[in-house]
């Protein structure tokens, strides 16, 4: 290894070798809301209405995740199509026409909505708050015996809790725990209809289960419903403040893997770490030391400076 | 096709293990040498349960069986390796059947492992410290590397050899010349052009000799040849392999100087500690990636009272040996080892920042950086020097397997817990069990042990007690510890300091111990 000295760098430079290139795409030209838009073959209506500029809502959708086609929210008119159709999973053919903003999209959008709200405690899932508005959302239209999905906050580690109460079944945690990124396979949805519920296996607390606490589960979750317990403690106790918050964004302390830690503190301690979707390395995914293995920046250490 | 040898990446590198399963569900053939059923190979098509330390003989046996096959890339061989000849004479004698009987491996899964190697279009090995913490690791290393000039699974996309990095900023270490003989980027300290280079940048004579790496420090301890140690960030009273030994060494000292995050075992011995602040937290610069990418770490939150960044440290300190280097400014000295590095020069703070991170190679601000290296072996005509096949021997561990000494111990690391556990053990993990001596079901109906039962365990330098728990993943005649929790079970008590000479690791994988009853 430690031979002779090298006159130069050891590494001459060679041609810059990346991926090979992948085979081209065909360009598809549909119609969105009367606007002509063209993407590549294998897009989504939802990426063609983003790229008019379209703000679609979007529940179980995640860049990262497989569409799994069950919140509805999404659904758009497609000429010809006897039913509405989910943006978010549906490709893009020549010549479709679109209408994102119909009476009878809007009509869906609302019932959806107004079902959700009126079982699930939306009060940590702001998006889903802008939602009801911009659809005009009723959810108390069901009286106050409308049945919900309250239950007590599932408390059985030190670094997460779960809240299915905030619950909206959107699957994005299953999804995150099983092959769209961690593999794990610690829960599923179990029971049908209205007792369809995330579960461990045999509903068995964490600690028990195949769990390793990676925490990707929270990372994908839009309501709240699967929370930090730093974030919990905090707003139990009413300090929780985004608005002192800021994040920035450094690289894990531990293995060679180079993940990007997104860390959001408040008055001057770690409070949360997420990562970035779009990162090469992560894709928004970490593991329990990464997610949680921050504590140790912060733990005033009792004693022993000087001997 | 991936090939996972001496590492147990599910656990050790788990986003890493993300993208491998990304390419297993995507079709791609995976294998796993271990001497351990892991997590890890839990997901292989087939998985090779070796005899710890008996990597050579199954790789030279791997490559004796591409050849015989018909499988060498004869092309590729020719173009741009130097050796071949008699890498085949050596390795003629590695027979299945010898290779069988050395590492423990069936010869046809040996043989169907270089078969899947060779036939794959696209093939990488990865692999952990299982290949480098043994006496020969640099051998166990050009073994793996032989496999790939064999078949031309390098420097090409999807190909290649990949050793997995343990720490955040190991690969950034040695880049920018924390080695013996290296100063930034490589460049050698005893080639007198490019030592000139920096001693007209700095100001200062360099001296013209490499210097020793860690094990060569510890060993001039005992001569009186290195009396005096600044210690930054690592703690080798828990983490030498031989404790009682560290311990002698670091204690025998005129003065010891540690800087760290955390009142260690080995700040306990220290003449002066200096509270250092945490660096991917509460500092701004950079680390490399086991992948060559450099990424800016930055503050997030402010240190504690009287807790100092690492650079303001040294700073004063050089202030106090008779040199001002001004005021610490991270990007201006990111930007000084930018002139002195060529493979660092096109990586601006503004270009590491919009592009995730480069990897290295990136020579100017035009230069998108390098995927993977080694592409030049491909290059028409071929670029720079030849890649030579190396002819090493299997050698087995140093701490031999003998009567008194029946079981093999070999150490290693858990998910939530990182190195000494110094980091990990402030936060409360809910996988953390109580440590214990892994043990085969088998064994422990041998020694008629109860699961949790506490147990002597002694090797030929140290004894220590520990709990016993079953794991069906090894094999009869194996155990393991982690290195995690030396304040249960100080695993550096029982092993064994024999060093690579080459590379200066010691041989943590393979320690000979009896377990008794108590």
């Amino acid at each position: 290894m430690l031979d002779a000295p090298q006159p130069t760098i050891p590494l001459p430079r060679g041609p810059v070798p990346h991926a090979p290139p992948q085979p081209g795409r065909r360009s598809i030209e549909l119609k969105i809301d009367g606007k002509s838009v063209s993407v590549a073959e294998g897009s989504t209506i939802l990426d063609a209405a983003k790229k008019l500029g379209i703000d679609t809502p979007t529940l179980c959708f995640l860049e990262s995740l497989t569409p799994v086609n069950v919140c509805r929210v999404c659904v758009v008119e497609l000429e010809g199509s006897r039913t509405l159709v989910p943006a978010c999973s549906r490709k893009v053919e020549p010549n479709m026409s679109i209408k994102t903003d119909s009476e009878r999209v809007r009509l869906s959008r609302r019932l959806v909505l107004e079902f959700l709200a009126s079982s699930v405690d939306l009060s940590t899932a702001p998006e889903m708050q802008e939602y009801i508005e911009r659809y005009a959302a009723n959810p108390e239209r069901f009286g106050p015996a409308a049945a919900t999905v309250a239950q007590p906050v599932k408390i059985d580690n030190d670094l997460y809790v779960r809240d299915y109460s905030k619950c909206v079944l959107c699957y994005k945690c299953v999804e995150a725990c099983g092959v769209d990124a961690q593999n794990t396979f610690a829960i599923a949805v179990a029971g049908r209809g209205f007792s369809a519920h995330i579960a461990t296996e045999f509903d068995a607390p964490l600690p028990d289960s195949a769990c390793v606490y990676c925490g990707n589960c929270i990372g994908v979750c839009p309501t709240g419903a699967l929370m930090f317990k730093s974030e919990y403690d905090m707003r139990r106790a009413g300090t929780w403040d985004e608005r002192r918050q800021t994040q920035t964004d450094t690289i894990c302390p531990y293995c060679g893997v180079g993940c990007d830690l997104t860390v959001h503190q408040q008055d001057g301690q770690i409070v949360r770490v997420t990562s970035p979707l779009d990162h090469s390395v992560t894709h928004g995914n970490l593991c329990i030391k990464g997610r949680f293995g921050w504590q140790f920046v912060q733990i005033q250490p009792a004693g022993k400076q000087e001997e | 096709m991936i090939l996972l040898w001496g590492s147990n990446a599910r656990e050790t590198h788990p986003i890493f293990f993300h993208h491998l399963l990304k390419g297993v569900r995507n079709g791609a053939e995976f294998y796993v040498v271990d001497p351990r059923h892991t997590s890890s190979a839990s997901w292989a098509n087939l998985w090779l349960g070796l005899d710890v330390g008996s990597d050579i003989s199954l790789a030279n046996a791997v490559g004796r069986e591409i050849i015989a096959a018909g499988l060498a890339n004869q092309e590729f061989i020719r173009h741009a390796t130097s050796g071949f000849e008699a890498y085949k004479k050596h390795v003629e004698k590695y027979t299945l059947e010898r290779a069988e009987r050395e590492t423990g491996v069936p010869a046809e899964a040996i043989r169907r492992m270089a078969q899947a190697y060779a036939r794959a279009p696209r093939a990488q090995i990865c692999w952990t410290l299982g290949i480098t913490e043994h006496h020969n690791a640099v051998d166990n290393v050009v073994a793996l590397i032989n496999l790939a000039l064999l078949t031309g699974h390098v420097g090409r996309y999807g190909s290649g050899v990949n050793p997995l990095r343990g720490q955040n900023n190991v690969q950034g270490g040695g880049d920018m010349g924390a080695i013996p003989d290296r100063l930034t980027g490589f460049q050698h300290v005893e080639n007198d052009s490019l030592r000139a280079k920096f001693e007209k940048a700095w100001g200062v004579k360099i001296q013209p000799k490499r210097g020793w790496h860690l094990s060569d420090m510890f060993e001039a301890m005992d001569h009186g040849h290195l009396t005096t140690l600044y210690v930054l960030g690592e703690n080798p009273a828990d983490s030498e392999a031989d404790r009682h030994q560290a311990l002698k060494r670091l204690g025998g000292l005129e003065f010891l100087l540690v800087q760290d995050l955390f009142y260690t075992k080995t700040a306990e011995l220290a003449d002066v500690v200096l509270p250092a602040a945490a660096g991917a937290f509460e500092s701004e610069g950079t680390v490399t990636s086991s992948e060559r990418r450099v990424q800016r770490v930055r503050r997030t939150v402010p240190p504690p009272a009287g807790v100092r960044d690492d650079l303001e440290i040294i700073f004063d300190l050089a202030r106090r040996l008779g040199h001002d280097w001004g005021t610490p400014d991270p990007e201006a000295i990111w930007n000084e080892l930018r002139a002195l590095s060529p493979m660092h020069g096109g990586m601006s703070y503004r270009r590491l920042e919009e592009m995730d991170g480069i990897q290295w190679p990136c020579y100017d601000e035009s230069h998108p950086g390098e995927m993977f290296l080694h592409g030049r072996l491909w290059s028409e005509p071929l670029i720079g020097p030849r890649a030579p096949f190396s002819m090493v021997e299997f050698e087995p561990p140093v701490d031999q397997l003998d009567e008194q000494y029946p079981i093999r111990l070999t150490t290693g690391r858990r998910l939530d817990d990182y190195n000494t556990g110094v980091q990990t053990r402030e936060y409360s993990s809910p996988l953390r069990r109580k440590e214990a001596l892994d043990v085969s079901p088998e064994d422990g109906q041998q020694y008629k042990l109860r699961e949790g039962e506490t147990v002597r365990v002694t090797s030929r330098r140290g004894s220590l007690m520990a709990p016993v728990r079953f794991d069906p993943g090894l094999r009869p005649g194996l155990a393991f510890l982690s290195v995690h929790a030396h304040d249960q079970v100080a695993t550096n008590e029982l092993t064994i300091d024999a060093v690579d000479p080459k590379s200066g690791t010691s041989e943590f994988k393979a320690t000979a111990i009896r377990i008794e009853k108590v």
